[in-house]
């Protein structure tokens, strides 16, 4: 068994010396190759460090990401190990910032264990979606003569124009578009059959023009020279949106060491105790590689630049309107109308579904915060001038912050700027009494004239809110009452609600009492003949039997009450 | 008016105002003279801090070493006239460019058209932190990683500015009760802050965000919050010679260069400046600079707090959340890691 190891660098030479002696030393035989734009110096310096180990050196091409110099710089390393060492058995690519976090030695006799297996991974182009954001497929059937990196403008115009025109590169017969890391270790047999291919030359001028085939060159070709493909890589590598590989720290160390990977892609420059703690032998060296922890922990990464937390509004996640990925962090409560027909509401929520119930928290003058607090969950203050210059934010600011669920009291009295706001939010549980807002005029002793005009407002501001429940658009949801339903079972609203929102919670506590709604029916017949007409209120005939006293009524049993 | 006419219009006048500014700056440098300048120390790859500063003698050891732990590797400094042996102290510090002047904080646009300049002359191709004496970075990662390991990120990601917005901490009980001593952590003594009391604005023009909030905005503004400090701040710019800062660090021009946050859903990465100005020698200097008149709105800050600490005493409340790490932060959603894994 013998190692060849294939090193592509481009910075930081120093470093990629160190590697090198580092596998020279385990016995391997190793190529390689220098980006041609490293300054001559340098490059001196990496030779004269690798004396006496037998590295090659590979003719210097000047390698682009996303280009076949790549592949061009990998093939002439492998040959020229290949011709200079007809004993190895395996040949493996590194880069200059890939760390070995296990001894070669240990790599070895794990191969030693699969025989005749390339580890490569390759994932039919076709099937699956293996890239990270970018084209797929198309890879392999557009033409890519620019530059990515340097002329972005022509090389997104050209691949439009292509789609457009229906501009297709044929395959060449027998290949079958594969994808995978560019980081591979295949048996020497298999790579002596991938240079060694008859229609090598055809296959070098069709990938010349593919794009990123690096991570398509062998994983395509492997298929047809290959006996036994394991699909994974050795090294421990992952690509995000901008397609460049996440980078290792010193605080990734215990897990990197967990993965019992062999390589691990790419380090820091200036992780110092990564470089120091590895390469290091595995308490058991017969431990299989699993990597999964370390791609969990990049994955949420990627999740978090994608789609962030749900509900939060901050510095660098400022979302615009309908793409916040949930406008809310959590479910919570909205009881409209309610507060008005039951003053013992909040406590009632409190005690028995076990939610932090907040007053009118959009309330004109203040916002009323669970028992009276003027700073209420995460120091927000009860200043209606701060709240309104961000309600979105207040109120989802308010809900990330409380460690139980939060319910408000609400009501066409309040500010009314979140109204589309929570009926589009799926977290949203909307409890709505439409004509409760009748109450509070009832018994607010204002002259009648004050009255009228409070009424008119506030039912204007009723009828908005219902239009925006009646749209296609709510995602919240619903529950409706009228004035009428809710005095007639004020017990049945209050436990569907408890149901709705603690149904574990058994129904122990005392109900609240429904306010006095002895002359609603006469304040509303007056409203009517003043000109405005009382809507939503629910079934009239229903209203004026609830609302009359049980003493009226026996005294005029057929008549009209009012 | 067309869209694409309103744009083309916006862009013009844009463009003019950042060469307004480069313009002050360029001629504000008339005011500056040198008195320590190690600028031709500076290495290509250096990270540098700006900082305008006066009267912060008992401040900068702390203030010099935290940054220095972080990684920065030369700062650059314009005294306004210290007279309590800032300027000699700094003089001394072998990694310390030291500029002074006489002339008016306020007529230097808050001394921005000084720092403008500086960056303007040695910030090109540098990661440059623009922080205030009382204002210390915290990224994530922080207690692990050197700042070069985020500015090599930031850089490998093409990201050209970073956002930390302002954090304002405040001690238990009345600021003036723990005196604060030389070279000391000032977050020994004002640890606590506000976990979720900020409000967010987008600013059509420049296209950054507006964040006000926290205990000054709930203690002295909570009547006319719209006049309440800016907590946004963009500190940390890879510089080029034709960028500005317009308004403190709060933004900057191009207007790309404001576009810190993302309006996908996403998060991106970003940190805070803890703000240590609530400590027992804010007293003080309030005094002192409400009669300068030198700050921002006629000090209207200073004087805010002046009457109102004397009421009041005290920024802590129940919901007040003490300062452990970075990790708390994001898990409050002040800062977040967004993909630097």
């Amino acid at each position: 068994m013998r190692l060849g190891v294939v090193m592509l660098c481009h910075d930081n030479l120093p470093l990629a010396a160190r590697l090198a002696r580092l596998w020279a030393d385990s016995g391997a035989a190793v190529a390689i190759h220098v980006d041609a734009r490293c300054g001559a110096p340098a490059v001196a310096a990496l030779w004269e460090g690798l004396a006496g180990t037998g590295a090659l050196p590979v003719p210097r091409r000047s390698c682009e990401w996303g280009t076949f110099s790549l592949v061009a710089a990998t093939l002439d390393a492998a040959q020229a190990l290949l011709a200079a060492h007809d004993d190895l058995t395996h040949v493996i690519t590194v880069s200059g910032s890939c760390l070995p976090l296990r001894p070669p030695a240990e790599l070895l006799a794990w191969l030693a264990r699969h025989p005749g297996c390339d580890f490569i991974e390759s994932v039919n182009a076709l099937d699956v979606g293996w890239s990270v954001g970018g084209l797929n497929e198309e890879r392999f059937t557009l033409h890519f003569p620019f530059s990515f990196r340097r002329q972005r403008r022509l090389f997104d115009r050209y691949v439009q124009l292509q789609r457009r025109f229906g501009i297709r590169r044929r395959i060449p017969e027998g290949l079958v578009p594969h994808l995978g890391s560019q980081w591979w270790c295949l048996t020497a047999t298999t790579l002596r059959a991938i240079l060694a291919d008859p229609r090598r030359g055809e296959f070098d001028r069709y990938f010349r023009y593919v794009w990123i085939p690096d991570e398509s060159y062998f994983q395509t070709l492997v298929r047809r020279h290959s006996l036994q493909v394991e699909s994974r890589s050795l090294t421990v590598s992952k690509f995000d949106t901008q397609g460049k590989p996440y980078v290792f720290y010193d605080d990734h160390r215990d897990l990197l060491a967990a993965s019992h990977g062999f390589i691990a892609r790419k380090i820091w420059p200036g992780a110092a105790g990564l470089y120091a703690h590895f390469p290091r032998p595995s308490q058991d060296p017969a431990t299989e590689p699993d990597p999964e922890r370390v791609e969990a922990v990049l994955e949420a990464a990627a999740i978090r630049r994608q789609l962030g937390r749900p509900g939060l509004y901050m510095q660098s996640r400022f979302p615009a309107k309908d793409r916040e990925n949930g406008k809310t962090a959590a479910p919570y409560a909205v009881m409209y109308g309610l507060g008005d027909l039951f003053p013992g509401l909040g406590d009632w929520l409190a005690a028995c579904a076990g939610i932090a119930a907040h007053g009118h928290l959009f309330a004109r003058d203040e916002a009323e915060f669970a028992d009276g607090a003027s700073i209420g969950p995460g120091a927000l203050s009860a200043s209606a001038a701060i709240r309104d210059l961000d309600p979105q934010g207040f109120l989802a600011s308010l809900i990330r912050s409380s460690p139980d669920v939060v319910g408000f009291l609400y009501s066409p009295r309040d500010r009314q700027e979140l109204n589309w706001f929570m009926a589009t939010d799926p977290n949203a549980r909307l409890y709505v009494v439409t004509g409760a807002w009748m109450l509070p005029l009832l018994h607010s002793g204002m002259p009648f004239d004050d009255v009228r005009r409070m009424a008119a407002r506030i039912q204007r501001a009723e009828i908005a809110f219902l239009d925006i429940l009646d749209s296609v658009w709510v995602k919240g949801r619903v529950r409706r009452w009228t004035l009428a339903d809710v005095i007639a079972d004020p017990a049945g609203v209050l436990e569907t609600i408890r149901l709705d929102l603690a149904p574990d919670n058994g129904p122990a506590c005392p109900l609240p009492s429904l306010r006095d709604v002895t002359g609603l029916v006469a304040l509303l017949r007056r409203l009517r003949n003043a000109g405005l007409r009382p809507r939503r209120m629910g079934d009239h005939r229903k209203l004026r039997a609830l609302t009359t006293p049980p003493a009226a009524q026996t005294a005029t049993p057929k008549g009209p009450a009012t | 008016m067309p869209r694409w006419l309103k744009r083309f219009r916006r862009r013009l006048r844009l463009r003019a105002r950042r060469q307004g500014y480069l313009l002050r700056a360029i001629r504000s440098s008339r005011c500056l003279s040198a008195v320590a300048d190690r600028t031709r120390s500076i290495a290509p790859r250096a990270i540098l801090c700006l900082a305008t500063l006066r009267n912060e003698r008992i401040r900068l050891p702390y203030f010099l070493d935290y940054h220095r732990h972080l990684g920065i590797d030369h700062f650059l400094i314009v005294d306004n006239g210290s007279d309590d042996g800032s300027r000699e102290w700094l003089a001394a510090q072998p990694d310390v460019s030291l500029w002074t002047t006489t002339a008016s904080y306020r007529e230097s646009r808050f001394g921005m058209d000084w720092i403008n300049w500086l960056l303007f002359r040695h910030g090109t191709g540098h990661w440059c932190l623009t922080v205030d004496p009382d204002e210390f970075l915290v990224y994530p990662h922080c207690g692990s990683r050197p700042l070069r390991a985020l500015t090599d990120w930031l850089d490998s990601s093409a990201i050209r500015s970073f956002s930390a917005m302002l954090l304002d901490m405040y001690p238990q009980g009345p600021i003036a009760a723990q005196p604060y001593a030389e070279g000391q952590d000032p977050f020994e003594i004002a640890s606590w802050f506000d976990p979720a009391n900020y409000t967010i604005r987008k600013n059509g023009e420049y296209g950054n965000l507006w964040i006000q909030g926290g205990p000054r905005a709930r203690a002295f503004f909570a009547d006319d919050p719209v006049r309440a400090p800016a907590l946004n701040k963009i500190p940390l710019v890879r510089w080029r010679r034709h960028y500005v800062y317009v308004s403190s660090t709060h933004m900057l021009l191009p207007r790309g260069l404001n576009l810190v946050y993302d309006e996908n859903g996403g998060e991106k990465a970003s940190g805070v400046l803890l703000h240590a100005k609530f400590l027992s020698t804010f007293a003080e200097k309030s005094a002192e600079e409400m009669q300068r008149g030198q700050h921002y709105a006629d000090s209207r800050e200073y004087l805010a707090y002046h009457q109102g600490l004397q009421d009041q005493g005290d920024f802590w409340c129940p919901q007040s959340q003490r300062y452990r790490d970075w990790r708390q932060l994001e898990d409050l959603g002040l800062i977040s890691r967004g993909n630097w894994a």
